[in-house]
């Protein structure tokens, strides 16, 4: 049967049942108007639940039921025994039809007129008093499906059409073989002398006046009253409150039964063993049940959805399309109930904010119809609860003005906000972004309710944006409730769980196993499976203090719980790892819940306190969102910390004479290439490398490429492009200070440095990549700041890391002290910070602030003004030059030009010496 | 009935603050001072405990234990109170007290007894009090040879606007 009608027949059968005991006691005390108006809101109720579900003839009854009713409550009619009873009628025929819909899923054809009329009659007060009410017997209650029958009278037409209205085929086994009895509708109607009024003026008892009031055609009610137990006794209420408890105490239970087994594991042999056994089965499956009952489909919180956003596309003349995915997803009834409001009220902002006209969708090259995707999904313990339109997105500009207008924030504050942190106004109380209100959405109570609603039950929502392409709130609810499977780890002396569901696999690794840890630039990674595995240390993510008398050695073994967030996989470094335990996810204190490393905590067999991790936390803390800036940050770490510092260099062998090195940060990637997957094209041997052809460049011009066998390169890369320098042989990776001695003639060395206690040539990267690609530079983007030491200092400006990395180390060799900085910015900061240059080198093209930008704000009065400023560009056209030069630059260099950069700072800086004597 | 039957009590007690009743209070030292709190707000008093510690949690958060199946959040009220930490060859005890339903365990040097303070000896805060102690607690009570200092719960486990204080 259909949920919502065997729901509706539970309820409607609950309510009349209720309604049955009320209404007698109102005959009681007729002027008690609690009593009347529960009853009233009862037969409301039964008539817009029926409305709803399109039973017009039940419909009826129960509205001319509730006009009655309802002049009682306006004090218009006086309360009669007949009135009451007349209403009791009412009822029957309710459930008598009610009865016909649990065994046909459908409504009896025919009507209830003659009943209706004397409902109306009685609302008019026409109907007198109590004798009244007796002359004018009324017809059998249930006239509409009268008569004997188990099985509703019901004709084979009517069987056919109950069939036919079916939603399947489940519902055809009660009425298989009803009576084909001819009842024409109108016969229906012909009322039966029926002793019930006088009768009921006397009854108190509910279940006697019904009987009663069934008169000769009491069979039938009483049949119906039977079946309608049969809906009744396969569903109970109960209420949430107590599933909650049941719960809590199950969840105790499960954590009583662990610690029985934890000591029994400690003892050989025990007489408990086997009914240990027993409760520990017994309880497992109690949990099952217990949890099963409070989870659903969050489809349930969908399901008026599609009638809403259909109404709202009417309502807004849009076309929408709303996707639903996940709907079996299931959660915990009570976070269901709780996210209902929230995520409708997200679906219809999406639907009425986000969305386009179609007139507009058009002009914007998009389909006419938009769409609004929902979409559900669990993911490590968590529930994602997506709700995406593809529409304009957020106006981050209306944001802003709505913003200032309300007081929110300044301009001035507002600026210096990322378009993220503007976003997030949306979610203050009192914001709202409709330039009208519509009778949807757009009365400023909304997306701050929705926050509150979903923190409430400790989950989070994230908005991203993007203008003209659409929206994604991403809602996120923690499973608080569940029973998880967990591994539990130690770390510096601390034990952990982690969930189970995260967790791939295991690795053990030590430098007597097949799995070592290397560190790249001081960050470990795993070769797993040819694969770069990026790892964690928890010691260092949560700040553990090392165990006291514990030396950790570097070849001590470790283990690394291989762990999955989404699709990005990494590798947690713990010292021990023990078994796997069933817990309960308890939520952490409210003082700790910043913390996003866990995502609760729970008490384990033992009795011990544990934190659970998260690995959504962990992951985001280790840097898998931010991964694709971290190569930049790493890189400004490098220049920031200016020539006194060491740098990572890589040294390695290539042709003769000493070993040569290069700054670490320059290289993308080590790759070792089979020689047989070496081609030729246009003379130059090229390999396949990622889909692309790489370039391979011998150190030595007249090296030879072997014949077979496994090469080392070195990759370089910037943007889409990477070369491969050919080496012998990679040596090893030093932190050294690098000091270029000896400034090389030959091209390709920037010169030697003692690196590792021995004379090694510093190769310049720069020229390689020239070779690899005459334009490389042309191409990048890039820019640098150095400084000189010796008797100037540099300051780079250019975003690229890479040419940063190459700048620093060639401007060194040239004996300036280079400070490098990754944007205009961070340049201007170091002004204000009182940081002196004698020249300030900066690229053009920067995301943000420009390169003239800068070279203006630098001229117009700031400490630096008097500072030569030369410009870096790929682009080196006269028109260039001259837009440079009016915008304050002193000189302007091509990028590329490396001796035509030496050259113009030297002259720049003399000229600057000449001026100042 | 029974929400009616509650009000004349409450009237009761808050008549009793304004006539000068008393409180009753458990008291506690901490670095030799004592302090109280209401007794109707503790749940437990527990000896030395094996408490697991919280990574990453402000320093104030000592860890969590294990009370009779609950977590019960462990709080170092010394360094709340900006004092130093309790040397570690003192066991020290803990007071339970409940905060919108969740337990916190409040790490003090020793626990004393219940009394029962008239209201006539209660005074303000000192407005030259040290301001993080003037922030969580309510008043001051003169005790025959010491003061008691009484502590607000919801105040001293409100971590919050710590870094102000």
């Amino acid at each position: 049967m259909d949920d919502l009608l065997s729901e509706f027949l539970t309820e409607t059968n609950e309510n009349l049942s209720v309604l049955d005991v009320e209404l007698v006691r109102l005959e009681q005390n007729p002027n008690d108007p609690e009593l009347l108006s529960n009853i009233f809101r009862l037969v409301h109720t039964i008539k817009g639940t029926c409305g709803f579900l399109g039973l017009p003839r039940l419909e009826k009854v129960a509205h001319a039921s509730e006009n009655v009713l309802g002049k009682f409550r306006d004090g218009e009619l006086v309360i009669t025994p007949a009135a009451v009873s007349l209403i009791l009628q009412a009822l029957d025929t309710i459930k008598g039809l009610l009865a016909v819909l649990e065994a046909t899923e459908a409504e009896p054809p025919g009507d209830d007129n003659d009943l209706i009329i004397r409902l109306n009659a009685c609302a008019e007060g026409k109907l007198g008093g109590a004798p009244a009410a007796a002359a004018p017997p009324p017809p059998p209650p249930p006239p509409a499906k009268k008569e004997e029958v188990e099985v509703p009278s019901v004709s084979l037409e009517e069987l056919e059409a109950a069939w036919n209205a079916a939603p399947g085929p489940s519902t055809a086994l009660t009425p298989v073989q009803p009576e084909p009895e001819p009842e024409p509708a109108k016969e229906l109607a012909v009322p039966e002398p029926d002793p019930v009024p006088a009768a009921a003026s006397k009854m108190p008892v509910p279940a006697a006046h019904a009987a009663q009031s069934a008169g000769s055609s009491g069979d039938d009610v009483r049949e119906a009253g039977n079946k309608e137990s049969a809906v009744a006794a396969q569903t109970i209420r109960v209420n949430v409150d107590l599933l909650e408890n049941l719960m809590t105490m199950v969840s105790e239970l499960v954590l009583t039964r662990n610690q029985l087994l934890q000591i029994l594991r400690s003892q050989k042999e025990s007489e408990f063993a086997a009914p240990l056994q027993r409760l520990n089965h017994v309880t497992s499956e109690l949990q099952e049940g217990v949890m099963k009952t409070r989870m659903q489909p969050i489809g349930n919180a969908w399901a008026k959805l599609p009638r809403l956003v259909r109404d709202l596309a009417h309502e807004l003349s849009k076309k929408i399309d709303l996707q639903m995915l996940g709907a079996d997803t299931e959660l915990d009834r009570q976070v269901l109930e709780l996210i209902k409001d929230p995520l409708t009220h997200m679906v219809r902002n999406s639907a009425d904010h986000g969305l386009e006209t179609p007139a507009e969708r058009l002009k914007a090259g998009k389909s006419e119809t938009g769409r609004v995707t929902l979409n559900a999904y669990h993911e490590g313990g968590h529930i994602i609860i997506e709700i995406q339109d593809d529409g304009k997105g957020l106006a981050i500009d209306k944001i802003k003005q709505k913003a200032i207008q309300n007081g929110m924030a300044s301009e001035g504050e507002l600026a210096a906000m990322s378009d993220q942190q503007i976003i997030q106004f949306i979610m203050k109380p009192g914001f709202s972004t409709a330039a009208k209100v519509t009778s949807v959405s757009g009365r400023g109570v909304g997306m701050d309710v929705v926050k509150t609603n979903i923190e409430k039950i400790g989950g989070t929502i994230e908005i991203k944006s993007q203008q003209g392409k659409g929206s994604t709130f991403v809602i996120k609810i923690p499973l608080t409730l569940a029973i998880v499977s967990a591994l539990i780890v130690e770390c510096a002396g601390e034990r952990f769980a982690i969930p189970q569901i995260s967790v791939v696999e295991l690795v053990r690794a030590a430098s007597d196993s097949e799995h070592t840890i290397e560190r790249l630039k001081g960050t470990p990674v795993l070769r797993l499976r040819n694969r770069l595995l990026p790892l964690v240390s928890l010691q260092e993510l949560l700040r553990l203090e090392d165990v006291e008398g514990k030396e950790k050695r570097a070849d001590d073994e470790t283990f690394i719980v291989v762990t999955q967030v989404g699709t990005y996989t990494f590798g947690i470094m713990v010292d021990r790892v023990f078994d796997t335990e069933e817990i309960v996810v308890k939520p952490v204190a409210p003082i700790l819940r910043h913390i996003e490393m866990f995502s609760g905590n729970t008490i384990l067999g033992d009795g011990s306190v544990i934190m659970i991790l998260d690995p959504n936390g962990i992951a985001s803390a280790s840097g898998e969102i931010t991964m694709g800036e971290n190569a930049g940050k790493d890189t400004t770490t490098v220049q920031a910390t200016r020539q006194e510092d060491k740098m990572a260099l890589l040294l390695f062998r290539a042709g003769d004479g000493a070993p040569k090195a290069v700054p670490l940060s320059l290289v993308a990637r080590l790759e070792d290439v089979d020689v047989a997957a070496v081609e030729m094209s246009n003379g130059l041997p090229v390999v396949q490398y990622r889909g692309k052809l790489m370039p391979l460049v011998p150190i030595d011009p007249g090296f030879m490429l072997g014949k077979e066998g496994r090469q080392p390169v070195l990759v370089f890369a910037d943007g889409d492009r990477s070369m491969g320098l050919i080496v012998d042989e990679i040596v090893d990776i030093v932190e050294e200070k690098l000091v270029v001695q000896l400034t090389a003639e030959r091209p390709g060395l920037m010169g030697s440095a003692i690196i590792a206690g021995k004379a090694t040539e510093v190769i310049d990267a720069g020229f390689f990549l020239t070779q690899a690609y005459k334009d490389w530079f042309g191409s990048s983007q890039g820019s640098e700041a150095f400084e000189e030491e010796k008797s100037q200092r540099v300051l780079l400006v250019d975003d690229s890391p890479f040419f940063r990395n190459l700048l620093t180390p060639l401007l060194s060799v040239a004996g300036y002290d280079v400070t490098a900085v990754e944007n205009a910015q961070e340049a201007l900061a170091l002004c204000e910070a009182g940081e002196d240059f004698d020249v300030i080198v900066s690229d053009i093209e920067m995301p943000g602030m420009s390169g003239f930008d800068f070279a203006e704000t630098v001229r117009r009065g700031s400490r630096w003004q008097a500072v030569p400023l030369v410009a870096l560009s790929s682009h080196a056209t006269p028109r260039d030059l001259d837009r440079g030069r009016q915008a304050g630059f002193t000189d302007y260099v091509a990028k590329f030009d490396r001796d035509a950069l030496l050259f113009a700072l030297q002259q720049t800086l003399s000229e600057q010496k000449g001026a100042q004597a | 009935m029974s929400s009616n039957a509650k009000l004349p009590a409450k009237k009761t007690k808050g008549e009793e603050v304004v006539s000068g009743g008393s409180q009753d209070y458990v008291t506690m030292t901490i670095a030799d001072q004592l302090f109280g709190i209401p007794v109707l707000q503790v749940q437990d008093v527990l000896g030395h405990q094996k408490i697991t510690r919280i990574p990453l949690a402000p320093p104030e958060v000592a860890g969590s234990l294990n009370l009779r199946g609950r977590i019960v959040t462990a709080i170092d009220v010394r360094l709340r109170l900006n004092l130093l930490a309790r040397p570690k060859d003192k066991p020290g005890m803990s007071i339970v007290v409940d905060l919108r339903g969740e337990l916190y365990s409040l790490m003090v040097d020793s626990v004393g007894e219940v009394l029962s303070l008239s209201n006539e000896d209660f005074e303000r805060n000192p407005a030259t009090l040290d301001p993080r102690w003037r922030e969580v607690s309510t008043g001051i009570y003169r005790l025959n040879g010491q003061l008691m200092v009484v502590l607000d719960v919801p105040r001293l486990l409100n971590f919050t606007n710590m870094e102000a204080a």
